[in-house]
């Protein structure tokens, strides 16, 4: 069965214990960073920084219930998704992502040529790329998969003190999803992201407010690689297509030219010679 | 003003073109420092790339821009091998030296580009065929050895070996078979690669059919392309070129272009999008400037017989489908793609630099090639 994290974002405090102990477990440097006016530190994921919090001022309008408008300053825990049919994975030119049976999707560092066709590839805009190393890599949240196959919960999950992060069986957390939105339908949208999202993904989340104002993109519910699937495809039956319509005019073209010539021997006043065809 | 007349001494006693080559040695010199400096510091040193917007100028131009312009090696060669319009024989070896020198400036360009390109040969020993990126390594190493192929009579006949080029000759119709297949592939599978993004494409560009739209356009460009460079190098080495040869390219981009335009547009009309065309604010002029000054305009030129009369008129209609092809190439591949929230992209002076040190070593490559080897004046060969 595959693992994931159920990430309800009503119990996220913003305290970003995650965010360190993510660091921590996968001994990530810290990097320089600067003040932008909020909370949220650092600004961006990057090859350091694989999960962040990212923080949002909310303006709700007024309730039907006769609520006044609100206020809801929300936070969000983002990092890799760890799709059910990762489009980073099926775009990496050398098969370097790839989706284990377990959840997590992961990348293989004597694989990759660095071509960051997965970073453009991805809708979540998670894999980052060592910009300032003579020998980089392509760097992402692994699902600690380190620890699971220890038996472990991911370090972030292990660190998270108001168990906004839940870590277990997708679809058990799919059913938990259901039945806390269920139980309180005023605090939660109906909606769990990454349930459908592009195919599906390993990283659920339940949240009060609506997902796009918290920067996820909204996405269909197929898989993103479903068009340059079919093209590829296309290509066996292209190459057969297009070699048998090559060689075919070139044999009814010469074949002509032959039987002209020949015609040309026999009777030259009967045939008119094949205009602009001769050098 | 069409003068065809040889007024110029021969490649022979023409003097070396030492200010032009000392220019374009400078210019691969800066080039070559900032690659060692991108080799030992990172591409942020050289770049503006950064994982908001990890493809930058060196894809949507080097590589982009760069197979689509190559396509004038193939379009040519199935004109003449296969569709055995002889006419057009004297301009077949300069297309094909230019797909085979596009093609080496395409792989110099991933040399820079690729993050671990000492690695470049991964994509032979580690296969994913669900990649459209997959199909664009193998037709780019493929192509690049048909083209070599191709391309190998010209240094052969100058050294007169005989034996090789007998068996050059032997295979040259399934080698043009093979370069056509593989152009096929290749010019399609780079709309193929952009599939991969349903939703960060703007729909005016975004279409299930993009490798059909990257194949049209890529057989328009080429003519246009040949009967650019064809002009610039009468102009530049003065050999005679039969007038009715660029004439007759202007005649097929009529219809090439038309077929390109009518897709693109009925695509759009099918999906819906067609609206789009006037209410996308910026996009809505950068595919206004794309296909009316890219496509429409340079089809009506070729279509006038007076534009098709003049030497000037057909470069100047061509430079306009290569320039819309261009600009075509960057919406697709980098202005109508988003990047991550927040990112903002200009190409960082260095990135210009590299890029243009590789024109600079593909202008010089061109200009020696078609001075000490039989590219322009060939008599010995015809198509068998």
């Amino acid at each position: 069965m595959a693992k994931a994290m159920l990430i309800d974002l009503t119990r996220c405090i913003g305290c970003r214990a995650c965010q360190a102990a993510c660091k921590q477990w996968n001994d990530l440097p810290a990097e320089q960073t600067r003040n932008n006016g909020s909370y949220e530190n650092p600004p961006r994921r990057s090859a350091k920084t694989w999960t962040t919090v990212t923080f949002h001022e909310i303006t709700q309008p007024p309730s039907e219930a006769g609520e006044e408008e609100g206020f809801a300053w929300v936070f969000a825990k983002r990092q890799c998704m760890h799709c059910e049919h990762p489009a980073c994975a099926s775009a990496c030119i050398v098969g370097a992502l790839h989706k284990t049976p377990d959840g997590p999707v992961l990348y293989d560092d004597k694989k990759c040529m660095g071509c960051r066709y997965c970073m453009i590839a991805c809708p979540y805009g998670v894999p980052t790329f060592e910009w300032h190393k003579a020998v980089p890599y392509i760097r992402k949240c692994t699902m600690c998969a380190d620890r699971i196959a220890l038996g472990m919960e991911p370090a972030c999950a292990k660190a998270c003190p108001t168990d906004a992060i839940q870590f277990g069986e997708r679809e058990a957390l799919i059913v938990e999803g259901r039945k806390r939105i269920k139980a309180s339908p005023a605090k939660y949208v109906d909606h769990i992201y990454g349930e459908k999202e592009a195919g599906g993904a390993d990283m659920l989340y339940l949240s009060s407010v609506p997902f796009n104002e918290l920067g996820f993109p909204e996405l269909g519910e197929e898989r993103l690689d479903r068009y340059a699937g079919l093209a590829m495809l296309a290509v066996p039956p292209a190459i057969v297509g297009v070699t048998a319509l090559m060689a075919g005019t070139y044999w009814i073209i010469k074949r002509r030219e032959q039987m002209m010539a020949q015609a040309a021997a026999e009777g030259p006043e009967a045939v008119e010679s094949p205009e602009e065809e001769v050098a | 003003m069409t003068t065809y007349v040889q007024t110029r001494p021969s490649r022979e006693m023409r003097p070396f073109p030492v200010r032009a080559v000392a220019i374009l040695l400078v210019l691969m010199a800066i080039g070559l420092v900032t690659a060692i400096v991108r080799y030992a510091n990172g591409i942020g040193a050289i770049s503006n790339l950064s994982d908001g917007r990890a493809w930058g100028l060196w894809i949507s131009f080097d590589l982009y821009c760069g197979v689509a312009l190559a396509a004038g090696g193939f379009t040519l060669a199935a004109t003449v091998y296969i569709f055995r319009r002889k006419k057009y024989y004297p301009i077949v070896r300069g297309a094909i030296l230019t797909a085979f020198l596009g093609y080496l400036m395409v792989i110099a360009a991933l040399l820079v580009d690729l993050g671990q390109p000492w690695r470049i040969w991964h994509m032979i020993i580690y296969w994913n065929p669900h990649s459209p990126l997959f199909e664009v390594g193998w037709c780019v190493l493929l192509y690049t050895l048909v083209l070599a192929l191709e391309f190998s009579p010209n240094v052969f006949e100058r050294f007169n070996m005989q034996v090789p080029l007998r068996w050059i000759r032997a295979i040259q119709i399934p080698l043009v078979i093979a370069g056509i297949v593989l152009s096929t592939l290749h010019q399609s599978s780079l709309g193929s690669v952009l599939l991969m993004m349903p939703d960060k494409i703007h729909p005016l560009w975004f279409t299930p059919i993009l490798p059909g739209l990257f194949f049209l356009s890529a057989i328009a460009v080429g003519p246009a392309m040949v009967i650019f460079e064809s002009y610039l190098s009468s102009k530049a080495f003065g050999h005679r070129l039969d007038p009715e040869i660029p004439a007759g390219l202007g005649r097929a981009l009529v219809w090439l272009l038309a077929l390109y335009l009518l897709v693109k547009l009925a695509d759009l009309l099918v999906a819906g999008e067609f609206g789009l065309i006037f209410s996308s604010a910026l996009f809505s002029v950068l595919f206004l400037v794309e296909v009316l000054g890219g496509v429409v305009a340079p089809l009506i030129l070729f279509a006038l017989p007076a534009v098709r009369a003049s030497e000037r008129g057909l470069f100047w209609s061509a430079v306009l489908v290569v320039l819309g092809l261009i600009l075509n190439r960057f919406n697709v591949s980098l202005l109508a793609l988003e990047g991550r929230p927040g990112v903002s992209y200009f190409p960082h002076p260095l990135e210009f630099a590299i890029s243009i040190a590789i024109v600079a070593a593909g202008v010089l490559a061109y200009v020696l090639a078609t001075r000490y080897l039989p590219v322009l004046q060939h008599e010995a060969e015809q198509p068998a």
